[in-house]
């Protein structure tokens, strides 16, 4: 944006004026379809802001999921403790594992109990029972049964338990949601195009005599285009501006709904840098189909 | 000024609009071109703004050869024509004084030299006193006064009208063409479009007439009765 404000400086400061003005006074000329863009081009990114959230949650669950599926390795009942937890740098040396904790055959006893609670049933359990164990936390669970491959190798590790159906069902169910995801955004984004494009064929066929009187008279065509990419800039500027309080103030009130009625979801939260990335897409997709739009609608006009 | 040298159009239809058209234009110079409806004169003069291009021969406006024109000098030699239409063509959401201020301000003149130029043009064609008026509040021939005065308000060489009198009651006309006439008397050379016969009448000029696509004659005084013969 800055190149072309700087451009047109250049050009003529009074130029600059003239264009900022008409661009402005024909937003409020033909206030009408100005306002009929900007709502379709604010529609459009709410419903396209509200999926993109939506997505977003969902892949948050599947990842919050996918954290808690990790690989259990069991150490070789020979080694004491101490043997035990210095096998932790072998284990972390192996591709793909993002940390791991150390469970030593105590812990992993209390836990056992914890779990299955009646203390006294197991008062004489003996932890020799139990293995040192660690719990190997991974980086992509798309490769958990490599990982859990490569564990069964490091020496010292007697046996690895890992859960790769519920692993790959995860990741299914991720492909699927991002693709369902880019296909409707995709989808929103050309009918928007589309609906925008011809929004604005409508505004410059009801100026197409303008158009014509200013090409008569010997306008330059940049100088015709320019208070028409003005005006879309604006538009779409408003529209996305629009579009992004309105998703957020449902995404807030969908936030505390999700916090009061279920608490068990996590919704992730507006801070994120989700919001400059969405802000971004919205002006981007603003910008674009409101200058866009305009350029593509006033071409025809400017062949004569 | 203009030179058209056995020009000739045929349109994507097929239609041969021209065929071998042949008249110069000198600087100065005030000319009607006449001739019965279809027989090309809106051709002439779409080829002579540049609107169209011609199939064969050679256009020449104000010394550039319309057929070698690069579309981005066209602007440039359209400031040097002034045009005026059957059809007025003003904007109506702006008013007189905008209408013709818009002319000046979309080549990119100053501000200053608007409020200069544009009353004193608007005096010239004797519209003045309805500046601030929209063209809807104007009689017909009030608002080709307007158009008259656009077409005037970036200093033309050469002014081109197409039936600009075509909507005008018979006093209007005159009004109109005695208005042209006193512009090519100021020094802008003037080619006027037309079919009215009475009117071509009440003026001693060359008259140039086009039948069928051909120049039939070419001379002053004279009106190419086309009807009789
Ligand atoms: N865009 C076009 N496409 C095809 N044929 C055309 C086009 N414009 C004009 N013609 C044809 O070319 C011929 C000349 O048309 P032109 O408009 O030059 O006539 P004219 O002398 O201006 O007539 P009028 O007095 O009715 O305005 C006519 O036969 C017309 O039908
Ligand atoms: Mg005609």
């Amino acid at each position: 944006m800055l190149w072309i404000g700087i451009t047109i400086m250049k050009v003529n400061r009074n130029r600059t004026f003239y264009y900022l003005k008409e661009g402005f006074s024909s937003i409020f000329a033909h206030s009408l379809m100005s306002f009929a863009s900007v709502c379709i081009i604010a529609a459009f990114l709410i419903i396209t802001g509200l999926f993109i959230m939506i997505a977003v949650n969902i892949n948050a669950t599947i990842g919050d999921l996918e954290a808690e599926n990790v690989i259990l390795a069991y150490v070789h009942d020979n080694q004491s403790e101490n043997d035990a937890r210095n096998l932790e740098p072998n284990i972390l040396a192996v591709p793909n594992v993002s940390h791991v904790v150390f469970i030593s055959r105590e812990e992993a006893m209390e836990s056992f109990i914890g779990r299955y609670g009646d203390t006294d049933r197991y008062r004489d359990l003996d932890p020799s029972t139990f293995r040192h164990r660690f719990a190997v936390y991974v980086y992509d669970v798309g490769y958990i049964v490599e990982t859990q491959n490569a564990l069964r190798y490091v020496q010292g590790i007697a046996a690895v338990n890992a859960n790769p159906a519920i692993a790959g069902g995860l990741r299914t169910l991720r492909n699927i949601v991002s693709w369902i995801s880019i296909v409707v955004i995709a989808v929103l984004l050309a009918i928007s195009l589309f609906v925008m494009q011809n929004t604005i064929k409508l505004a410059t066929f009801e100026r197409r005599e303008e158009i014509a009187i200013m090409k008569m008279v010997g306008a330059t065509n940049a100088f015709i285009r320019w208070p028409f990419i003005v005006e879309g800039f604006i538009l779409g500027l408003l529209g996305s501006l629009t579009a992004y309080i309105v998703t957020w103030s449902l995404y807030d009130v969908a936030a505390r709904g999700v916090a009061e009625f279920a608490g068990f979801i996590r919704l992730v939260p507006i801070s994120s840098n989700i919001t400059v990335q969405v802000i971004l897409l919205f002006v981007a997709v603003g910008f674009s189909v409101g200058v866009g739009g305009s350029g593509i609608a006033l071409n025809r006009y400017l062949k004569v | 000024m203009i030179r058209m040298t056995d020009v000739f159009k045929e349109y994507a239809n097929g239609t041969k609009a021209l065929k071998g058209v042949t008249f110069e234009l000198n600087a100065g110079e005030f000319a009607f071109l006449v001739g019965p409806s279809g027989s090309g004169k809106s051709t002439v003069i779409k080829l002579l703004i540049g609107e169209i291009a011609p199939s064969d021969g050679e256009v020449i406006v104000n010394g550039q050869d319309m057929d070698n024109i690069r579309m981005r000098k066209m602007p440039y030699l359209r400031r040097t024509i002034g045009c005026i239409f059957q059809d007025f063509r003003l904007i109506e959401y702006k008013s007189v004084y905008e209408n013709v201020a818009f002319a000046m301000r979309v080549i990119g003149a100053s501000s200053g030299d608007i409020r200069q130029r544009v009353p004193y043009v608007l005096e010239l064609v004797g519209i003045e006193h309805k500046a601030k008026s929209k063209p809807a509040e104007l009689s017909g021939g009030e608002q080709q006064r307007v158009a008259v005065a656009r077409a005037l308000v970036n200093n033309p060489k050469l002014i081109i009208a197409d039936e600009p009198t075509g909507n005008l009651d018979p006093a209007r006309s005159l009004e109109i063409l005695l208005l042209l006439k006193k512009i090519n008397e100021l020094g802008t050379t003037v080619l006027v479009v037309t079919h009215e016969k009475p009117l071509v009448d009440q003026f001693s000029q060359r008259v140039i007439a086009i039948d069928g696509g051909r120049v039939v004659s070419d001379a002053m005084d004279r009106y190419y009765d086309y009807e009789s013969e």
